[in-house]
């Protein structure tokens, strides 16, 4: 394992930390051949939109973009289910040489009588980028004759990342906002962006500002309502999480209805800590502050024995993170730090180069910075450095079981949540469970280091 | 109530699926090219696809899946993708070093026209494929057939690229498997070895997709048909096919590439299916059926003689492919069971055919429907029709399990909720043993979850 080979071309896309100078080449597609983690432009789109629970998602394409993405994420809705069905325009071979409009027209005309969503999203798959359907215009037809917006979303898989997808979803978005009446909004409101309420985590945040006395106008996505989305415009500020996917949305609306926007994490204590007061600070208002402080001192004071009783066990492991976006790499090695636990080695899929400079600043001596990685070099840092943890998503997952090491869900597959200081519990929780499972001991590796 | 929306009324529907049973081909062809020693499956598209069927296969099989992508651009799509596939190629030998390259195509590589037969030859002629290794490839476009297609066309490529025929006939039968477990594949080879033939199965993927925990991850796992069996297809005396729909297209190559004869038998799940099975591999072999595998049959038999009175008349609603439906639903039958609702996605006049033909005297009124809008939403009408005792597929029946409260099985591809499949064979008396236990356990759970307590039975 230890002489694989690394691609001339992804030479620039690893760093060992104390190696200068350090200028990673990032966001750059993968190299052909690579058995790359990654997704595409359309599953960036599904993922951020799919959590808008009474809307209609059609996917427009051949079966299999759909298939692969039904209710495969465990975003929780509070009402509607809609969003965890699978509709499919299933395009056939004739319709790839005829074209596809007629049989999507019908499609959406068929589902939105008997389903009556609030809205629809239409997927563009790779195919119709290449065939040309115009699906702008079959949306604005349906749309005038059913009166509900049907919004297409640009996602061909083949144009860009799931980064390009993220844009695509935040454009439909867009043009959803400033369509609602906001005469009932209060001074002290915000829209949550970019929380999926996987596990039901945009229910634990919400409570969290509404125990602060701050008004939540609409959560995007998660268990997302197109009615409260029509009216975000009417918020004061947009909170956003997983910049990777919302920060296009909130760009939009501070430039076209000048609402400001704050980044944050809910994950971790320190960062969940920050977000509340970072929103707290904004509005500047003595009582606000007063909750927020009770809040999350009461939560601190709950939460620090439990935690100490884990790091204690905890101290001195050391993990792998691997993760869609680098803003939650950041959460993940504060978090991590929190149970004693080093971060030995750190990726994602699509971090920019200020994310990878930050990461840098935020590891340790000897800490491996890769993006873009792929199974064989994962498993060669996760030997190497001999982690007991590995945090990552769906493909990781069988990969350091097999390696013989712990594993803690970090993708939105999981079903529990890790936000919120309740989620920080969870997460040690797990983590915990899963590193000290009895299991190891049977692994060749593990008696070889005496633990047997 | 996740499924409150299906309405009890079914109009016909043209332009649309609602829960589909079917995947796309893509992920059959990587499927089936794990089950070659060595192999690293390549999809030549978006890396979506790629992404996409390695998840779905890593849920099914809770495994690592490798699979390399073209990784398609903007530009690709317009300028094609020769470069990628070109680069791909040299890249994977160079990383990854398998002894062979599996590549199928995918909508858009398709859409655009890339020749990827012409490039493959190619990659040859540049000196991109190192000595003693291959490059075979496959047309896998996403609109046409279904993840069953492209299991069968990945297959049909093994014999096109390394089937010889030497002149000299071997002692051996070949075996396609069709799409089935590891675990399957392992019953399959057990049952040939304890008959005393010797086969080349092909794809295995049992050893590949059912690895042993060994503390560290080895990139091509020791199982898989290997190239030396694979050439050695064409000298073979006979080829079994197992399933029409999987296995037909690749044993009808064989025959007019190397003129090895076939015949086309269904899966061996279930009783009569597998008599069949074990008559045809002990004729081809000219060998008789040990009594070891008599008394294995025996023992199936006997638990139908003993629990008979438990799967009378039960209405059973299925859904999967078609392979799999075929010799299930014949299953069902000898059981006494009624199978009443049948779907499958994937496409193909036969299918209903055989299941009418199977279902003829027992269940004629039986609702059967395959290819586009054969869907899960339509199996949902027809079972708020016509209630059913119980539920059999994958894992996306627990939605309707749960809102109609019907007993569930979990058969077919792919299961995504329970362990097991990978494991413990649904082929051969062995695995019928084990698909009854299921559907008793099934029926009898819910036979004591329901009776009244003066009638809640201990010895059932």
């Amino acid at each position: 394992m230890k002489n694989i080979q690394i691609l001339e071309e992804r030479k620039e896309q690893i760093y060992l930390k104390g190696n200068q100078p350090f200028n990673m080449k990032c966001e750059r597609h993968s190299v052909s051949g690579s058995v790359s983690q990654r997704a595409c432009v359309f599953c960036g789109s599904r993922v951020v939109l799919y959590p808008i629970v009474d809307a209609l998602h059609l996917v427009h394409g051949p079966i299999g973009c759909a298939a692969y993405t039904w209710d495969i994420r465990g975003a929780l809705s509070s009402g509607p289910e809609l969003h965890r069905l699978s509709f499919s325009t299933d395009l056939q071979e004739k319709n790839v040489i005829f074209g596809g409009e007629k049989k999507l027209y019908k499609a959406l005309g068929e589902l939105i009588d008997r389903y009556k969503p609030k809205a629809a999203f239409v997927y563009a798959t790779c195919i119709i980028g290449i065939i040309g359907d115009d699906i702008d215009e079959v949306c604005r037809k349906v749309s005038k004759e059913k009166n509900i917006p049907v919004l297409s979303v640009h996602s061909e898989g083949f144009k860009g990342t799931k980064k390009d997808g993220y844009r695509a979803a935040c454009t439909a978005l867009a043009s959803l906002v400033g369509t609602g009446t906001i005469d009932n909004i209060g001074k002290y409101s915000i829209n949550i962006l970019g929380d999926f309420n996987i596990a039901g985590e945009t229910w634990i945040i919400k409570d969290y500002y509404r125990r602060m006395g701050i008004e939540v106008v609409a959560t995007i996505t998660g268990d997302g309502r197109i009615a409260d989305i029509q009216k975000a415009h009417g918020a004061k500020l947009n909170v956003v999480q997983c910049s990777g996917s919302m920060l296009p949305l909130a760009k939009m609306m501070e430039k076209e209805y000048g609402i400001p926007f704050i980044r944050v994490s809910y994950f971790g204590i320190e960062d969940m800590v920050e977000a509340l007061n970072k929103v707290a600070d904004f509005f500047g208002k003595k009582d606000i502050f007063q909750r927020t402080y009770e809040l999350t001192n009461n939560e601190i004071c709950r939460l620090m024995p439990i935690l100490n009783q884990y790091k204690e066990k905890l101290k001195g492991k050391k993990a792998a993170i691997y993760v869609g976006g680098a803003f939650k790499a950041f959460s993940l090695i504060k978090a991590l730090n929190y149970l004693g636990i080093e971060s030995a080695v750190v990726g994602s899929q699509t971090g920019n180069q200020e994310d990878y400079q930050r990461l840098k600043k935020m590891c340790g001596e000897g800490t491996i910075i890769v993006d873009d990685a792929n199974p064989l070099e994962l498993s060669r840092f996760i030997m190497e450095k001999d982690v007991d943890v590995f945090i990552g998503g769906v493909k990781e997952r069988p990969l350091a079981y097999k390696l013989g090491i712990g594993y803690c869900d970090h993708n939105h597959q999981r079903q529990i949540a890790l936000a919120g200081f309740d989620g920080m519990l969870n997460f040690a929780q797990e983590v915990y469970a899963s590193v000290m499972s009895p299991v190891w001991q049977f692994m060749p590796r593990r008696e070889k280091r005496g633990e047997k | 109530m996740l499924l409150r929306h299906t309405p009890v009324e079914i109009k016909e529907r043209k332009s649309l699926t609602v829960n589909p049973a079917k995947a796309c081909q893509p992920i059959g062809a990587m499927y089936a090219a794990l089950g070659i020693h060595g192999c690293l499956p390549h999809s030549h598209g978006s890396q979506g696809c790629c992404a996409y069927h390695r998840s779905t296969l890593t849920r099914h099989y809770k495994e690592p899946i490798m699979a390399a992508t073209s990784s398609f651009t903007e530009g690709s799509s317009v300028f094609g993708g020769q470069s990628n596939l070109l680069q791909a190629i040299n890249n994977i030998f160079t990383i990854y070093n398998p002894d062979i390259i599996a590549v199928h195509t995918t909508c858009l590589s398709e859409t655009i026209g890339d020749d990827v037969n012409q490039i493959c030859r190619k990659a040859k002629d540049d000196g991109k494929v190192p000595e003693g290794k291959y490059v075979i490839h496959t047309n896998t476009p996403g609109y046409v057939g279904s993840h069953i297609t492209g299991f069968s066309n990945m297959v049909k490529s093994m014999v096109k690229h390394f089937s010889e025929s030497t002149g000299e006939k071997k002692n051996q039968i070949n075996i396609i498997s069709g799409w089935v477990e590891p675990s399957d594949m392992r019953e399959i080879k057990k049952l040939a070895k304890n008959i005393g033939v010797k086969i080349v199965l092909f794809p295995d993927t049992s050893d590949v997709l059912d690895a042993p925990q060994r503390g560290k991850h080895s990139f091509y796992p020791k199982g898989g048909v290997t190239i030396p069996e694979l050439k050695s297809t064409g000298d073979s005396k006979f080829t079994l096919a197992l399933g029409r729909f999987a296995s037909e297209a690749p044993a009808k190559e064989l025959e007019k590439k190397c003129k090895v004869r076939y015949r086309v038998v269904d899966i061996p799940l279930g009783l009569s299916a597998t008599d069949r099975f074990v008559t045809a591999c002990s004729r081809a072999a000219g060998v008789n059926v040990p009594d070891s595998i008599t008394e294995e049959r025996g023992r199936l038999v006997d638990i139908i003689t003993d629990m008979q009175q438990y799967f009378y008349n039960k209405k059973v609603a299925l859904f999967g492919d078609p392979d799999h439906l075929i010799a299930l639903t014949e299953f069902l039958v000898d059981l006494d069971m009624k199978p009443i609702h049948i779907i499958s996605g994937t496409s193909g006049k036969q299918f209903e055919k055989r299941i009418r033909k199977i279902l003829e005297c027992k269940v004629p009124e039986a609702n059967v429907k395959n290819g586009a809008t054969a869907d899960m939403f339509l199996l949902h009408q027809w079972i708020k029709n016509e209630p059913v005792d119980l539920l059999i597929g994958n894992t996306y029946g627990k939605y309707i399990a749960r809102d109609e409260d019907i007993p569930f099985i979990r058969m077919g591809f792919p299961i995504l909720d329970r362990i097991g499949h990978s494991y413990f064979p649904t082929v051969g008396y062995t695995g019928g043993m084990r698909i009854l236990e299921k559907i008793l356990a099934a029926l009898m759970d819910r036979q004591d979850r329901d009776s009244l307590e003066e009638s809640f039975e201990l010895v059932m």
